[in-house]
């Protein structure tokens, strides 16, 4: 806003900007976090590690692990057929495709776990015959997957995106022309050249599906030490006065938020470009 | 899917192959999990018939939800734009220590569970909590467990979407413009409001956009700190959840359906409004 030197801004007015800006960082920013490991470490670390050592509290980690372990490689493989399609091809409806893979990041996260209810529930449409098959999809591990790969649908199509647009098609081409198939060029030439746009939307894909309430909480049916995943488990816990233990096992969660921000930071400078804003 | 396939087969010679395959992929993914079920919250609610989703939705109870979840939304996504606005100047134009913690923290929002910024909002803006208890003891305000409690929390997930993308276009701007308007003997508030603002406009659009879209939907972060009294600080999300728990599947479709709906002339709107602007630059 304010303009550098050329039309030098009072220098009391720089400073006092930037001081607003350390200000409202600290409070909107800091301030939240702090309070996470504040209240974690209220009554100790011993408290703080029991809650996280109780069963119920692996049982969640274990579950979150596993939900991610699914739905994490799944979106990948999908994302990164999507962008190839987009980037290296010509097809009607390109940008239709494109809006579509979007789409999810301006859906609620509790319509995003409504819609499989719909789908699998009770009264869903298939519901009712699968359970005669002996096959639970909401309440149950399948459900968890499905609203988490929603959620995290867009992540690792719209990181590589950009860069596979950007970087073109003729080394795609040149491949081609010496005899290479679809999958060898895919996996020679351009898988290497968007190997670390690639990482950083793997790991936000993943910071989102461990990270997931909304969509999962709806489909999850809250059934201690089985489909009760962390940041479920952090609602039982805040639900039921155990502050101290909700408030550890959100430190962990947070702790993953903040090593998935680094590890963004380093892919930046690795690569010296933005990712782009991912929500 | 058999269509998906038909439509992927090459019709002609294609400079780089292996399209068909991807493109099955791409779409049995996208089908699978997105459109599917987005037809189901397109099609369920019209088991009630017209005039049913009329009355479910026309509820005392879900007419205040959506208004509290719209207006909250709105306002948060207006509070984010001088916020992200200040905050992506500072780390574009400012040099001081600290600039690349504050670049870090500004994704925060995005990194951090909502579940997690849920609860420790409350925490710091509850009765008793860092803030919470100051501003109660000076002014009287409350804001955990009213309304304001929503806001606050829709302030804080939707603040990187302003900074985020207003940052870009700040660094591209750079001075020069600026520079070249005060050569020819403009003031400061005149840089500012005929060179600097409009050049963002576009940008800030988007930002609000965005920043809005999430907050309209928004679970996590709001539940806790919400108090979630019906009629009163209940969001629209909230009672999707409360009817799907009385196995109101129709009534709880209605509520996403109409969510959907009536943001989408909101975020249209927004978007017209940029190409309008970009044409108008162009």
């Amino acid at each position: 806003m304010t303009p550098r030197p050329a039309i030098d801004p009072p220098r009391w007015l720089h400073l006092a900007l930037g001081g607003l800006a350390l200000l409202v960082g600290l409070l909107l920013l800091g301030l939240p976090l702090a309070a996470v490991f504040t209240e974690a470490l209220r009554r100790g670390w011993e408290v703080a590690s029991a809650a996280i050592a109780e069963p119920d509290t692996l049982a969640a980690i274990r579950l979150t692990l596993l939900v991610a372990a699914i739905a994490v490689p799944l979106n990948t493989i999908g994302g990164l057929a999507a962008a190839w399609c987009i980037a290296k091809h010509e097809f009607p409806g390109r940008r239709l495709l494109t809006a579509l893979i979007e789409l999810p990041f301006s859906v609620s996260p509790v319509i995003a776990g409504l819609v499989f209810v719909l789908i699998f529930g009770m009264q869903g449409w298939l519901g009712p015959s699968l359970r005669e098959h002996g096959i639970q999809v909401v309440f149950a591990l399948p459900g968890l997957v499905l609203a988490t790969l929603f959620v995290t649908f867009p992540f690792v199509a719209r990181t590589v995106l950009p860069l596979m647009q950007e970087q073109g098609r003729a080394e795609e081409e040149a491949a081609a022309t010496l005899g290479a198939t679809g999958w060898q060029s895919f996996r020679r030439v351009t898988l290497p050249n968007v190997k670390w746009a690639l990482l950083s939307g793997v790991l936000l894909c993943n910071a989102r599906a461990m990270g997931e309430f909304g969509a999962v909480s709806v489909v999850s049916g809250h059934i201690r030490g089985q489909t009760n995943t962390m940041p479920l488990h952090v609602e039982i816990l805040y639900n039921e006065y155990q502050f101290a233990a909700a408030f550890a096992v959100a430190a962990l969660l947070a702790l993953l938020g903040l090593v998935t921000l680094a590890a963004k930071a380093v892919l930046q400078r690795l690569t010296g470009r933005a990712t782009g804003p991912a929500p | 899917m058999s269509a998906a396939l038909a439509l992927a087969a090459p019709r002609r010679v294609r400079a780089i192959p292996g399209f068909g395959l991807a493109f099955g992929i791409t779409l049995a993914w996208l089908s699978v999990i997105v459109l599917v079920p987005l037809a189901a919250l397109a099609i369920r609610p019209w088991e009630l018939g017209p005039l049913g989703v009329w009355d479910s939705l026309t509820e005392p109870r879900v007419l205040a939800s959506l208004r509290l979840s719209f207006g909250a939304a709105l306002l948060a996504a207006a509070i984010d734009l001088p916020l992200g606005l200040l905050l992506a100047w500072a780390i574009v134009r400012l040099r001081f220590p600290g600039r690349a913690l504050l670049d870090a923290a500004i994704d925060l929002p995005f990194a951090l569970p909502t579940a997690v910024a849920g609860i420790a909002l409350t925490a710091i803006l509850a009765p008793n909590g860092w803030l919470g208890a100051p501003l109660a003891a000076a002014f009287g305000w409350k804001v955990a467990f009213t309304p304001w409690g929503v806001v606050a929390a829709l302030v804080f997930v939707g603040l990187p979407f302003v900074t985020r993308t207003v940052e870009p276009v700040l660094r591209d701007l750079g001075a020069e413009a600026e520079e070249a308007a005060a050569t020819l003997g403009a003031t400061r508030p005149q840089v500012l409001a005929r060179v600097v603002l409009p050049a963002l406009l576009p940008a800030l659009l988007s930002g609000f956009g965005l920043a809005f879209a999430r907050a309209v939907g928004e679970y996590g972060s709001v539940i806790f700190i919400a108090g979630n009294m019906p009629m009163v600080s209940e969001i629209a999300p909230l009672l999707i959840v409360v009817r799907l728990e009385q196995f109101d599947y129709a009534g709880a479709a209605a509520i996403g359906l109409a969510m959907l709906l009536l943001s989408f002339p909101v975020l249209l709107a927004l978007n017209l409004w940029q190409r309008a602007l970009r044409r108008g630059r162009a």
